[in-house]
């Protein structure tokens, strides 16, 4: 197991009267490799959780193992885990603050102590992971558009080469055509690199799309994990913790109860237009 | 963290001093400042004390809260104290180490000014507690009112106000988010020498700036479209109102500080 969270608990200002649990005994396993979506209700814990696992926050009770090593543990080096598990943030475009994007996009590298010439290379790398021209490396980040500069901010955690990469709503105020693409970028990374990735995402159709394991986050604990199919097939349960199955499936539904004879258990567009060809060309037999 | 400064925080309730008229309050905080001035003697102090406890209890705050304000001054608090001690020449001398001596009269008027301190701390920490900022903004417009005759611009003043109560915890949630951002790619802000701390603020200053222009070009533009033109005839959906508590509250404080002047002279 390459995160490993066990009994976590977190409570904020805690001894306060503002104290709040955000996160109540959540015990996790994430493979080697895996991609995971996770989702959940605005406030069920989800940022909390993930801001443990590179330990920007100190737990209150509970240990987290990363690649085998105890991250509660206090004697442990902060850096090198910040360069194992990669962090990028909600709206990332709003940290970038070098004069170049080639420097912005090299901060990570250098914290970490990399040498000049191998953060060369992976600024390039990463920026190619990004879709990004070099053309940009010289220009100021803030002479971007919006969808550059959320690659130009992913690139820069991404030049960190992490092993895990978390990714907090990275389609979050993007254009339609903006999001696929930077959601296919991250699924390429996460094939070509073997990479773990962790995925935030308020998208049920991003989610059922591209993950291998759904996460559901309900009132701080975990609620359900399990395949976009086995999530989904539960839709009851998981509206009533505020959440949704994709467009498709609802549409799906609606024509099963039509009288068409379609399976509901669809996730994704392209499924759905498998079934329907499936249906109509059946129906000419 | 920055989070735990009480100083200048509102605590909503629901007593007779938070409905004071808000133009009210800040006389009376004005006057009992004054009233500070006139004590010069242990009995008054106590008098003081008593009283600033009693306010303290019918405001329904914890009195740890109040208290809890006092922790950021501490240092001010601290180095008066040490000042008068040892400034003072005058006097028997209780004790001495080298240059530092300390007169029975300076212990005195340390304790004096450490207790000016703390009152004068209290109380208007207490103003700002039971006051939400909003009415604490719409008192100060009303109080200078008076002085825009001399161009003195009270609207401009009290909303530039009102704006920044409003955009500190925002800007403090900010700071969090982007020192967390760059955390995890590796900044650090907490080790090496002053340059070395300085150049670490960088990645954290030059977004906080951007994003605080960004806020307010929208804020302006939100205001602009909801076509908002300054103090001119501008009317109130929420009056002031002076009401009878308003001047049993100024009754007791001008008792107070009679009082005072009473036991100076005496």
């Amino acid at each position: 197991m390459i995160i490993r969270i066990e009994n976590l608990y977190h409570t904020y200002m805690k001894g306060s009267p503002f104290e709040k649990q955000s996160l109540n005994d959540v015990t996790l396993d994430i493979a080697q490799g895996e991609f995971i979506g996770l989702i959940g209700h605005t406030g069920s814990g989800k940022s909390t959780l993930i801001q443990h696992l590179n330990r920007l926050i100190k737990p209150t009770k509970g240990k987290i193992y990363i690649l085998g090593k105890d991250i509660t543990d206090k004697e442990i080096n902060i850096r090198e885990i910040r360069s194992k598990v990669g962090l990028v943030f909600q709206y990332p475009e709003h940290q970038l603050f070098e004069e170049t994007v080639y420097k912005d996009i090299a901060f990570g590298p250098l914290n970490a102590g990399v040498s000049e010439e191998c953060v060369h290379e992976r600024v390039l790398e990463a920026l190619k992971f990004v879709g990004l021209e070099e053309s940009v490396l010289e220009k100021s980040p803030f002479e971007l558009s919006g969808g550059q500069k959320r690659r130009a901010a992913i690139a820069g955690v991404i030049a960190m080469k992490p092993e895990i990469l978390v990714l907090d709503e990275p389609t979050a105020g993007l254009d339609p055509a903006g999001r696929d693409e930077i959601l296919f970028q991250i699924k390429s990374m996460h094939t070509k690199l073997n990479m773990t990735v962790i995925l935030v995402s308020h998208s049920m159709e991003d989610i059922a799309r591209i993950v291998d394991r759904i996460v559901v986050m309900h009132e701080g604990k975990i609620a359900m994990t399990g395949t976009p199919g086995q999530i989904f097939k539960q839709i009851k349960r998981i509206e009533q913790m505020g959440l949704s199955a994709p467009q498709v499936t609802y549409v799906m539904r609606a024509l099963k109860d039509k009288g068409w004879a379609v399976k509901d258990e669809i996730f994704t567009v392209q499924q759905a237009k498998n079934e329907l060809l499936r249906l109509l060309e059946g129906n000419n037999d | 963290m920055i989070k735990d400064i009480t100083l200048g925080q509102y605590f909503p309730g629901n007593s007779v001093v938070h409905k004071l008229d808000p133009r009210v309050k800040i006389i009376l905080t004005l006057l009992y400042i004054t009233a500070l001035f006139i004590v010069t003697n242990f009995k008054g102090y106590i008098v003081f004390g008593l009283f600033t406890f009693i306010i303290i209890s019918i405001s329904t705050i914890p009195h740890r809260f109040v208290f809890k304000g006092l922790r950021p001054l501490l240092f001010i608090i601290v180095l008066t104290a040490f000042i008068n001690m040892f400034m003072t020449k005058e006097g028997v001398i209780l004790y001495g180490i080298g240059p530092l001596v300390a007169t029975d009269k300076g212990v005195e008027m340390a304790i004096f000014m450490v207790l000016r301190l703390l009152f004068l701390i209290m109380g208007t920490s207490l103003l700002t507690l039971t006051t939400s900022p909003i009415l604490l903004t719409d008192g100060i417009e009303k109080l200078l009112n008076p002085f825009k005759k001399i161009g003195v611009p009270a609207h401009e003043l009290a909303m530039m106000m009102t704006i920044a109560l409003r955009f500190i915890p925002t800007l403090l949630e900010e700071t969090d988010k982007i020192m967390k951002a760059q955390m995890a790619r590796g900044a650090d802000f907490e080790s090496g020498n002053l340059l070395k701390r300085a150049k670490g603020l960088v990645p954290l200053l030059v977004p906080l700036f951007i994003s605080a222009f960004r806020r307010a070009d929208e804020l302006a533009t939100a205001m602009e479209s909801r076509c908002y033109r300054g103090g001119d005839q501008r009317t109130r959906m929420k009056q002031l109102i002076t009401d009878k508590r308003d001047y049993i509250a100024i009754v007791v404080m001008i008792a107070l500080i009679a009082a005072l002047i009473m036991m100076r002279l005496l």
